[in-house]
């Protein structure tokens, strides 16, 4: 058997094949149904006049600030439900419920409340995300075994050191898988977010591609979409689970 | 009541109290401890007026069938249950929560998945504030005691049953207990590696001379390994006797005195024939 990339690399060659084929046969227009090489073209075009690196950059902070503070929100969130019981029985509710709502249904009272800004926008990532990462958080703190802490109190911790070095490090499992979650939440708010208001950033950039008629352009960025999603998956929450992994030995990652 | 018996090879330390009745103040005692556990349906007493003294560098045992209390007993002792009647006092002072002079060794191996073998170890140490030269220092004695330099850096989930019960002790015995509480832990272990940490434990006691409360329902093991054997019976949890012992040590499961004492707990735990009901806790 060949190496796993050598097998992969295969099956992408293959479907890139197919794909030239198609496009080649012109059953659909080249005007819907876009070759692989136009598609790099465009993707070539796009790095080179620098729109692409700037469309990302805009992407990236804003996912970064949104996140970064739906984590923060959304821990504080679980461990306020996790800790107080009538906060659970109330709020509790009030976080699955809204964690079914699709957060792109965020934007139009973002958009009256903060107008067309970035703070609109960073406000739909952050409904995106912060109700996974609550609901998480609980779940995390709750699955923790009564006996850690016990164990704990029995070495002399106090009711500081029990969350500092028990509660936190052992909710890990669950809060990796939480902000698994919650990062594809916030991408797909994010991506949403640009493409329904003029903002810079990928979403926009995949607009542009379609008021210009090119779906060259309309492939290429969508492929940078699945990347970035692709890379940051593999990269960020392949290697948190993988240290899970090590430690915790169960498939808890 | 109880009765103490006296280790003259052993020093005593002093304790800050005064004197009871003649007799040197005990490490811990607990004076008429009672503990009720209520649910809709019953109520279970689940000690009832107990009385045990521990002396300083004693290896008191708790043998007794499940629910006679005997890990209720040890709970209160730990300070993790505090709903008690009566008295407990460690050093002379009220027992009022957990605190590291009395450590524990649990049935389940309850160490921290996310921190190897010598983080667990330095677990205490660290709540302490211990520089991390002084912990290293400290675990790698705790380590070598158990046998498990080795193992420094395994993870938990790598251990097997019996390796995660010598961390558990070594985490223990870095905390500097003064009392070591010990709640059946080798109850959920095969029966070699049950004998093993028996003779393990007898050496590392041996050599660091703490007191120890350790509890078991295996009447052979409370004959191994304690000065004194408190039997205990159930519904309600009540020490029906204490059997001092006096057997040189290091004592093997095979020894026919060893035998001998087990036949003669057994007899204590089976005496008065007819039994009440149990309920469950």
């Amino acid at each position: 058997m060949p190496s796993k990339a050598l097998r992969v690399g295969a099956f992408y060659l293959v479907v890139i094949g197919l794909w030239a084929l198609v496009a080649r046969a012109e059953v659909w227009s080249p005007f819907l149904f876009p070759a692989p090489q136009g598609v790099w073209r465009a993707l070539v075009r796009n790095v080179e006049s620098g729109l692409l690196l700037e469309a990302l950059q805009f992407s990236m902070l804003r996912l970064v600030v949104g996140y970064g503070i739906s984590i923060a929100i959304g821990l504080a969130l679980g461990f306020v439900i996790a800790s107080w019981r009538y906060a659970d029985e109330t709020l509790g509710g009030v976080v699955l419920g809204l964690q079914s709502l699709p957060s792109i249904t965020w934007l139009p009272m973002a958009v009256l409340w903060f107008g067309l800004s970035e703070r609109a926008i960073i406000f739909v990532v952050l409904m995106g995300s912060t109700f996974s990462v609550a609901i998480s958080a609980r779940a995390g703190i709750r699955a923790l075994p009564p006996l850690l802490v016990r164990a704990a109190g029995t070495l002399g911790a106090t009711r500081w050191q029990l969350y500092r070095y028990v509660v936190l490090p052992g909710m890990i499992p669950a809060m990796v898988q939480g902000m698994k979650q919650g990062w594809s939440f916030a991408w797909r708010s994010l991506m949403a977010g640009e493409l329904l208001f003029v903002s810079l950033g990928l979403g926009h950039l995949l607009n542009v591609g379609r008021d210009l008629n090119d779906i060259n352009m309309v492939f290429a960025i969508m492929l940078v979409i699945v990347a970035v999603g692709v890379a940051v998956d593999r990269l960020i929450f392949g290697r948190a689970e993988a240290w899970v992994r090590e430690r915790w030995g169960y498939a808890a990652g | 009541m109880t009765t103490v018996t006296t280790m003259t090879a052993r020093a005593q330390p002093s304790v800050p109290t005064a004197p009871r009745g003649g007799e040197r103040s005990p490490l811990l005692s607990l004076r008429g401890v009672s503990r009720r556990f209520r649910t809709r349906r019953q109520e279970t007493l689940a000690l009832d007026a107990v009385s045990l003294d521990v002396q300083a560098h004693e290896f008191v045992c708790i043998v007794g069938p499940s629910g006679c209390g005997k890990s209720t007993l040890l709970g209160v002792a730990a300070g993790i249950d505090t709903a008690f009647d009566g008295e407990a006092l460690f050093e002379g002072q009220p027992i009022r929560g957990m605190a590291r002079e009395r450590a524990v060794v649990f049935q389940e191996p309850a160490l921290f998945p996310w921190l190897n073998v010598r983080a667990n170890v330095e677990f205490g140490l660290k709540l302490r504030g211990l520089s991390s030269a002084a912990r290293r220092a400290a675990s790698d004695a705790q380590l070598a005691l158990v046998g498990l330099e080795r193992f420094d850096r395994a993870y938990v989930h790598e251990l097997s049953g019996g390796m995660k019960q010598r961390v558990q002790l070594a985490r223990a015995l870095a905390a500097e207990p003064h009392v070591l509480l010990m709640d059946e832990p080798f109850a959920a272990l095969d029966a070699q590696t049950r004998d093993e940490l028996q003779l393990e434990l007898q050496s590392v006691w041996e050599r660091i001379g703490t007191t120890v409360l350790f509890v078991t329902h295996n009447v052979r093991e409370a004959a191994i390994l304690g000065d004194r054997v408190v039997v205990m019976s159930p519904s309600p949890g009540r020490i029906k006797s204490v059997l001092p012992v006096d057997l040189p040590r290091p004592r093997l499961p095979d020894d026919y005195r060893v035998a001998d004492l087990a036949a003669q707990i057994r007899a204590e735990l089976a005496s008065d024939g007819e039994r009440e009901p149990r309920y469950a806790i």
